[in-house]
Order: C-alpha cells, then structure tokens, then sequence
C-alpha cells in the first residue's frame, strides 16, 4: 500500500496536497482498496462553499456507498470531471490523475493540523487490525 | 459468533474480504467484483454455498406433505428433478424461496436459504402432515455452485456422473476427482449454465481446490457473495429479504410461474392468494434503468408525483451492462414498460424507466 509523503491524511482516508492556498483532495490507497471496485463518482459543483467536515460527494463501489468529508474549509475552485466516466481511475491512480476536487481554502494552516504520513499508516495498521 | 462453513480456511488463504451474511462469515470478494461477476459470464465461477441449509422430509407421506407445504407442484417431478418452490404462510406471504430436490416418491430435500434455516425448519415442523420424517442436514452438507459457461467442460474431466446428459434442474448422483462421492444439481442463480455440488463438509476443500486448479488455465476464480448477488440482479431472480419477505406474495412479486393454484388438494396460503388474484394485484415488481446517472440502492424511495409510491428492493451498477439497475415495487398502474417514475437518492429525484427483465442476456 502506498503512503506518499507530499500529502496530508484524514481519518476518513481522504489525503490533501498543498500547494500555496489551494488543496488537491482525493480518497487514500487503504480507502481504494476498502471499497474495491469504483463504479460511480457523486462531484460538488465549482464555487460551493464548504466548511471543514461538509460532506461534498459520494464514491460508491458496486456494493457500498461512500460520503467524502471535506479535510479543510474553503471554496470548490476544480473538479475532477473525468471521474465521471471513468471512476475507475480512483483505484487505478488514487494520488494522482483519481484526485476528486480542488479547494481555495479560507485558512491554509488547517491542513497542515492534519496527519502526517507516519500518523496515518499507524491509524491504518490500526483501524484494520 | 458467526459460524463458518467447511471452506472458511480457503477463503482465508486466497485473502478473501470476509462479511457477516446470514449469520455466517463468508467471503463477499476476492479479487474484486467487477472481475468475479465477469468471469462467471464468460468463463465460470466456484463459489461457496455452504451457508444454505438442507431440510429432509422421509417417509410414505412425503409427497402430499412437500406438496402441502410448498407452492409448485411437486407431484410433477420425477426422481433426480428438483424444481424452485416457495413455502408460504397462511396469510400467503413469503416464508422462503427453496429449491425441492426429489431423490424418490418418499425422499425429498428442500434448500433453503441461510439466514432462514432454523425458521424454516421450525415452520416445517408445524406445520407437516402425516408420516414423515423431518430432518435439518444442513451440517451434512457443503455445497459448491459451479457457475459459468465453462463449468460444464471442466466438470465433466472431473466425475464419471453423465454431468453433460443432465438436464436443467435435474441431478445425478456421481464420485468427484474418483475419491467423493456427491450430487450434481444442474441449478444456479446466476442465469448462467452451472452446478451445484453437494458433498460431505470434509471433502469440500479438495473439490474446492480442484475446481479452482483444473478450471485457471480457462479463467475460473473463486466468486465472493458480491458477484452472487450482481449476477443475480442482472437476472431479477430474487433475493429473500429484499424482493421477497414475509410482507410480500409471490404473485405481486412476479413469481406467478412458480404457484400452481390449480394443483390438487390445499396448500399453505392458497385460499389467500387467491383472494389476491381476486381482488387484483395492487403493487408489481419491476426492473428500471436510470434515465438520469445515479445508482438505486435497497431502500430507496420510488417517488411518483412528490409521492412515495414504492421503494427499491436491490439496486447497483450492473458489471456486464456498465449502467446502473434496479429493481423495486411499483403501483401496478406504473408496471408497464416504460413507465416512468423517480428514485429518491440521498434526496435528490433521479428520473428512472421500467425495462423488459431479465437486464441481462446471453
């Protein structure tokens, strides 16, 4: 299972890419492999204003379905519109072209109050004990 | 705790994700889903059944008693026949979906469903007639479903039993790999030709382990309850507990088929249902697709006119056809092909359409 370092991690398995005042979102590696298979992909539209902990979407795999918890407050600048066709790519790709949305956020110091990647693998080792 | 059946150790090495079902910890996938679900469409499936329970009935009274408790008519079968039968209650509502296996005229053997085995046996047991033998086998027994349209050319290297000049429905006693003995059911539940194998609890893991072998070079994979149930839904074939309950008949769930009113003599629920043919069904099962992109999902509201009219029994993405599917009650007026009406989810109105079922075809 892959824990890249240059993202910060949620509880709800959502990991958070800063770059100056905008956070990239997505769903981690353990959370991909959780649902398995990844069917459909529920996107906020751009310009929703969202506090930390809204729900904002749903991923859902043949069985199960999934809220995503926003991890920071802010202003929905970008979404994923190619997960619409292809939700796949979130087990393919998690970190990367699978992201979900992008947040302007209202207060970049939030997210750095998130879990390292050291943090996160022990909540994982965990939460699947 | 849940219990486990003679392959749980199987399941654990092939790193299966395991759930609760029924009472039972059982494997829900392997590998995925998506690749399970389709390597039962084109090639075949084994999947462990273990879980569903065998009631026997022995005795010179046995036909008029399955014929009593059950709504098809058994009297129709010959030895080696098995036919889909429901068990009602006197208010003709669904206690259980079975299969009846006829061995002979005073030998027959229901499968029920899992989490309906103690149930069912304590309403079979109240409610037979005459001289007969109940017993619950359900722990002598592990069953092995063989699904797909490979099963049949892989079986037959495996057993001398005429697996090939089997008909649907039908099931012959024969040895497996020449070391067990076990029955060989042309049945299954996922619309695919396949078999259902009945052995002793002991001799399952090497029958397990030989059909996942001789099968890999053409495709076969252990199949988890996630498939089951994705290949079922394409099917609309019905799952107990969400299309059928003891809330539901048979008829307004579209299993008319399976109920011979007409057979000689009572059976349980009989005079109900007819007072329901009588006064007309008021509600019918059907199949819808998406009109706008959403998945339906068990539970959802049906909404017609700002109105709840019915509710969504079992829905998902269905692997072969790539869209999502459904199937729910609707009021009888919205039955027909083409009918149109909304599903409520996560409270959003997403516009669906009643479609011609089975979803899926060969």
């Amino acid at each position: 299972m892959e824990f890249p370092d240059d993202v910060f991690y949620t509880k709800e398995h959502e990991w958070v890419r800063v770059e100056g005042k905008t956070a990239t979102i997505g769903i981690t590696d353990y959370a991909q492999s959780q649902l398995g298979d990844i069917v459909f992909v529920e996107l906020p539209k751009v310009g929703l204003e969202m506090k930390k902990e809204d729900t904002f979407g749903v991923v859902e795999s043949v069985k199960s379905v999934s809220d995503c918890f926003a991890p920071v407050s802010g202003k929905v600048v970008e979404v994923n519109e190619d997960l619409t066709d292809n939700p796949a790519m979130l087990n393919e790709d998690c970190y990367g072209d699978g992201w979900i949305l992008k947040i302007e956020m209202k207060d970049a110091g939030e997210a750095k109050k998130l879990m390292k990647t050291a943090e996160y693998q022990a909540f994982v080792k965990e939460e699947s004990a | 705790m849940a219990k486990r059946t003679p392959l749980y150790e199987e399941h654990l090495r092939l790193n299966a994700r395991i759930v609760e079902f029924g009472g039972w910890d059982m494997p829900v996938m392997y590998t995925g889903i998506i690749e399970e679900h389709t390597a039962v469409r084109v090639s075949a499936g084994v999947f462990d059944v273990s879980h569903m329970g065998e009631i026997e009935f022995t005795g010179p009274d046995a036909l008029p008693c399955v014929n009593y408790l059950t709504v098809n008519n058994a009297s129709s079968l010959v030895d080696g026949q098995a036919q889909y039968s429901i068990l009602l209650n006197e208010r003709g509502t669904v206690v259980d979906d079975i299969i009846v296996y006829r061995f002979s005229g005073n030998r027959f053997i229901f499968v029920v469903n899992a989490s309906n085995i103690e149930k069912d046996f304590a309403w079979i047991t109240s409610h037979k007639k005459g001289n007969v033998k109940i017993e619950n086998r359900s722990d002598d027994f592990a069953l092995i479903a063989f699904q797909g349209p490979k099963a049949i050319s892989i079986l037959k290297g495996l057993t001398d039993a005429n697996v090939e000049g089997l008909e649907t429905f039908h099931f012959a006693q024969g040895s497996f790999n020449k070391r067990d003995t076990c029955i060989f059911a042309r049945t299954g539940y996922t619309g695919e030709d396949g078999f259902e194998i009945f052995c002793s609890p002991k001799a399952a893991p090497a029958i397990w382990q030989d059909l996942l072998e001789k099968g890999k070079p053409q495709g076969v994979m252990p199949v988890g309850l996630g498939a089951r149930d994705t290949l079922r839904m394409e099917m609309k074939y019905s799952l107990y507990g969400h299309e059928i309950t003891d809330e539901t008949n048979p008829l307004e769930a579209g299993l008319g088929w399976v109920v011979k009113l007409d057979k000689p003599g009572d059976f349980l629920g009989k005079s109900a249902l007819l007072k329901v043919k009588q006064e007309g069904l008021k509600r019918k099962l059907v199949g819808f697709k998406m009109i706008e992109k959403s998945i339906p999902r068990s539970g959802c509201d049906i909404v017609a006119d700002n109105q709840k009219v019915g509710f969504v029994t079992s829905g998902t993405m269905s692997p072969s056809l790539k869209e999502p599917i459904g199937i729910g009650y609707v009021p009888a007026a919205l039955a027909q092909e083409g009918s149109k009406f909304f599903i409520d989810i996560r409270g959003a109105q997403r516009q669906a359409m009643v479609v011609k079922t089975p979803f899926y075809k060969r």
